[in-house]
C-alpha cells in the first residue's frame, strides 16, 4: 500500500526558471510523482489556479520557493498580488519551507540590482535578515540552479520525519558539508598546480587561471553529479561557486589573485596552502604535463 | 632543546660559516668536523653526506630568515612599515651574521647541481618564500600594493636587498649596510605600492 502523498506548493518570485527546469530535468520523476503531488506550480497546468491556492485555506507539506524576494510590489507581483500576500499566506500553512536555488536564499543574481529592496527570504547575501528575520521551518538549498537530487533528497528526508542537520546558512550539511572540489578528477593536477591553459581540455587544474571555485564551493556536485554524468569541472568548465552567499562573483572565468597567489581553499591557512602549494609548483612533473592521450605515444 | 637537536644545529651553525667563508667544494667534512673539536666519523652520524648537509644547511637558514619575516607579517602595521621592518632585519642578520646572505649567494644559488635533487624549486627556501607571499598578498590584499606577478615583486625585492648585501660585501660601499635602510626600504615602496 502506497503511502499518502505529501503535496507541494511551488511558488516563484525574482526568477529566471532555472530552479524549475532543472527540478523537472528529475529522472526518477515518476517514482517521485508516486510520494509527492505538486498542488501548484507556475509552469504547469494544474487543477487549482494561482488565486485559488492563495485565497485557499488548506494546509499543505510543502512550500517551494523559487527566486529573490522582494516586498515592493513594484518590483515583483504575480497577478496582483504582492509577495508579502503570497508569501505571508502560504507560509502559515506551509508545514515546511524550501528555498530553491540561490535566489531563494541570499537573493542572488537579481539582488545585484538593489541590495536594499531584493533579498533571498532568510539571508540578504551574507547576513541574516533577508525577506524575514527569521524562521524555524525553513532549508535552503542553494544553487544555480539547485540540483533536482537536492530538492527531491530533502523533501523524502523531511517526509520521513528524519531530522535534517543544517549549516549556518541553513542548508543540509548531507549536501552541503563537501565541496564541488570533492570528486573533481583533477585533483591530481590541483596537488601538483598544474594548470589548465582553456576551457574543455581534459588535463589540467581551472583554480589557477579559470577561476574555478571548486576548493570554495559548498556541494556535492562532483558526488552525485549532474543529470547522473557529469559536472562542470569534469567537462573542464570552472564551478563558479553558485551555491555560496557571493554568487555570481565578478570576472566568473577568471582565478582572482593578489601577487598571482589565489585565495586558499576553505578552511585552509594562507601560510600552509601557499608553503603546500609553492613547493608544488617547483616540481615539474612530466605525465601531468603532457596531453592525457598523447598521439605522438 | 635536546642534546642531540643542539649538536645538529651546532654542526649547521659551523657547516653554513664555513660553506659561506671558503665555498662548497673547498670546505670538507673533516674541516667542519675539525672547527667543532669533532670527529669526522662522528659528524657522519648526525648527516650522512657533504651534499645532504649542505641541503640542511639551507633550509635551516631559510627557516630563521623566515621567522623573522614571519613576526614582521603578524604584526598590525601598514605595508610600507613591514617593507621597513623587513629592510631592516634583512640588513642586520647580513650585519651581524653574514654567512646566511653569503651561503645563500654564493653557495645555494652558485652551485645549484649540488640542490637538484632534494631542493627542487622552492623546496628548501619554502619556509622563507611563504612568508614572503603572505607579505605580498597580504599587501595586495589591503590595497597597499600593487598587484601584479609574485615573481615580479618578490624579484625586486630580494634581488635589490641581495645585491646591495653582495656589494657591501665587495667593500664598495661608503656607509653601513643598515645606514642604507630606509632609503632602500622607501625604493622598494615606491616600486611596489598601489596607485590608487
Amino acid at each position: 500500500m502506497r503511502r499518502k502523498k505529501s503535496s507541494i506548493v511551488w511558488i516563484q518570485g525574482i526568477t529566471c526558471n532555472g530552479d524549475s527546469h532543472s527540478f523537472y530535468n528529475y529522472e526518477s520523476m515518476k517514482s517521485f510523482s508516486k510520494d509527492f503531488e505538486m498542488l501548484y506550480h507556475p509552469l504547469l497546468l494544474l487543477k487549482k489556479s494561482f488565486q485559488e491556492i492563495i485565497e485557499g485555506e488548506d494546509a499543505f507539506d510543502f512550500l517551494i520557493i523559487e527566486g529573490a524576494l522582494s516586498k515592493d510590489k513594484s518590483i515583483i507581483e504575480r497577478f496582483g498580488y504582492g509577495m508579502e500576500d503570497i508569501v505571508d499566506a502560504l507560509s502559515k500553512r506551509a508545514k515546511h519551507i524550501i528555498c530553491a536555488g540561490s535566489c531563494a536564499c541570499y537573493g542572488g543574481v537579481f539582488r545585484l540590482r538593489d541590495e536594499k529592496s531584493i533579498f533571498g527570504l532568510l539571508f540578504s547575501g551574507k547576513q541574516k535578515g533577508g525577506y524575514w528575520k527569521d524562521s524555524s521551518n525553513v532549508i535552503n538549498l542553494s544553487g544555480c540552479p539547485v540540483h533536482p537530487s537536492w530538492i527531491v533528497d530533502t523533501l523524502y528526508a523531511l517526509k520521513e520525519n528524519k531530522k535534517v542537520i543544517t549549516d549556518e546558512f541553513l542548508r543540509p550539511k548531507e549536501i552541503y558539508a563537501y565541496l564541488a572540489h570533492h570528486g573533481c578528477i583533477r585533483n591530481e593536477y590541483f596537488e601538483w598546480k598544474v594548470d589548465c591553459k582553456g576551457f574543455g581540455h581534459k588535463e589540467g587544474c581551472l583554480f589557477y587561471e579559470q577561476g574555478c571555485l571548486g576548493p570554495m564551493t559548498h556541494a556535492n556536485c562532483n558526488k552525485i553529479l549532474w543529470n547522473n554524468v557529469s559536472s562542470k569541472t569534469r567537462v573542464g568548465s570552472p564551478c563558479v561557486g553558485c551555491t555560496e552567499f557571493d554568487f555570481p562573483r565578478k570576472s566568473l572565468y577568471e582565478t582572482q589573485t593578489n601577487m598571482s597567489l589565489p585565495q586558499a581553499p576553505v578552511g585552509i591557512s594562507k601560510r600552509a596552502y601557499y608553503a603546500l602549494a609553492g613547493v608544488a609548483k617547483g616540481f615539474k612533473i612530466e605525465r601531468l604535463e603532457k596531453r592525457l592521450m598523447d598521439e605522438d605515444n | 632543546m635536546d642534546k642531540k637537536r643542539k649538536k645538529t644545529e651546532n654542526i649547521l651553525e659551523s657547516a653554513l660559516l664555513l660553506f659561506a667563508k671558503k665555498g662548497f667544494y673547498a670546505t670538507t667534512i673533516p674541516d667542519i668536523a675539525k672547527y667543532m673539536g669533532m670527529s669526522a666519523g662522528n659528524l657522519y652520524n648526525y648527516f650522512p653526506s657533504k651534499e645532504n648537509l649542505a641541503k640542511e644547511v639551507i633550509k635551516y637558514s631559510s627557516d630563521i630568515l623566515g621567522e623573522r619575516i614571519r613576526k614582521v607579517n603578524d604584526l598590525d602595521c601598514s605595508t610600507k612599515e613591514k617593507i621597513d621592518k623587513i629592510v631592516y632585519s634583512y640588513f642586520e642578520m647580513a650585519t651581524q651574521k653574514p654567512q646566511h646572505i653569503d651561503y645563500f649567494l654564493r653557495v645555494y644559488l652558485s652551485n645549484k647541481e649540488v640542490f637538484k635533487d632534494g631542493c627542487e624549486g622552492m623546496l628548501c627556501v619554502s619556509s622563507f618564500v611563504t612568508e614572503m607571499m603572505i607579505f605580498f598578498e597580504d599587501g595586495v590584499a589591503r590595497g597597499e600594493l600593487r598587484n601584479q606577478d609574485f615573481f615580479s615583486a618578490f624579484g625586486l625585492f630580494m634581488g635589490y636587498l641581495g645585491g646591495f648585501v653582495f656589494l657591501n660585501g665587495e667593500g664598495v660601499l661608503q656607509k653601513s649596510l643598515l645606514e642604507y635602510a630606509d632609503e632602500i626600504a622607501t625604493n622598494i615602496y615606491y616600486a611596489l605600492k598601489s596607485n590608487a
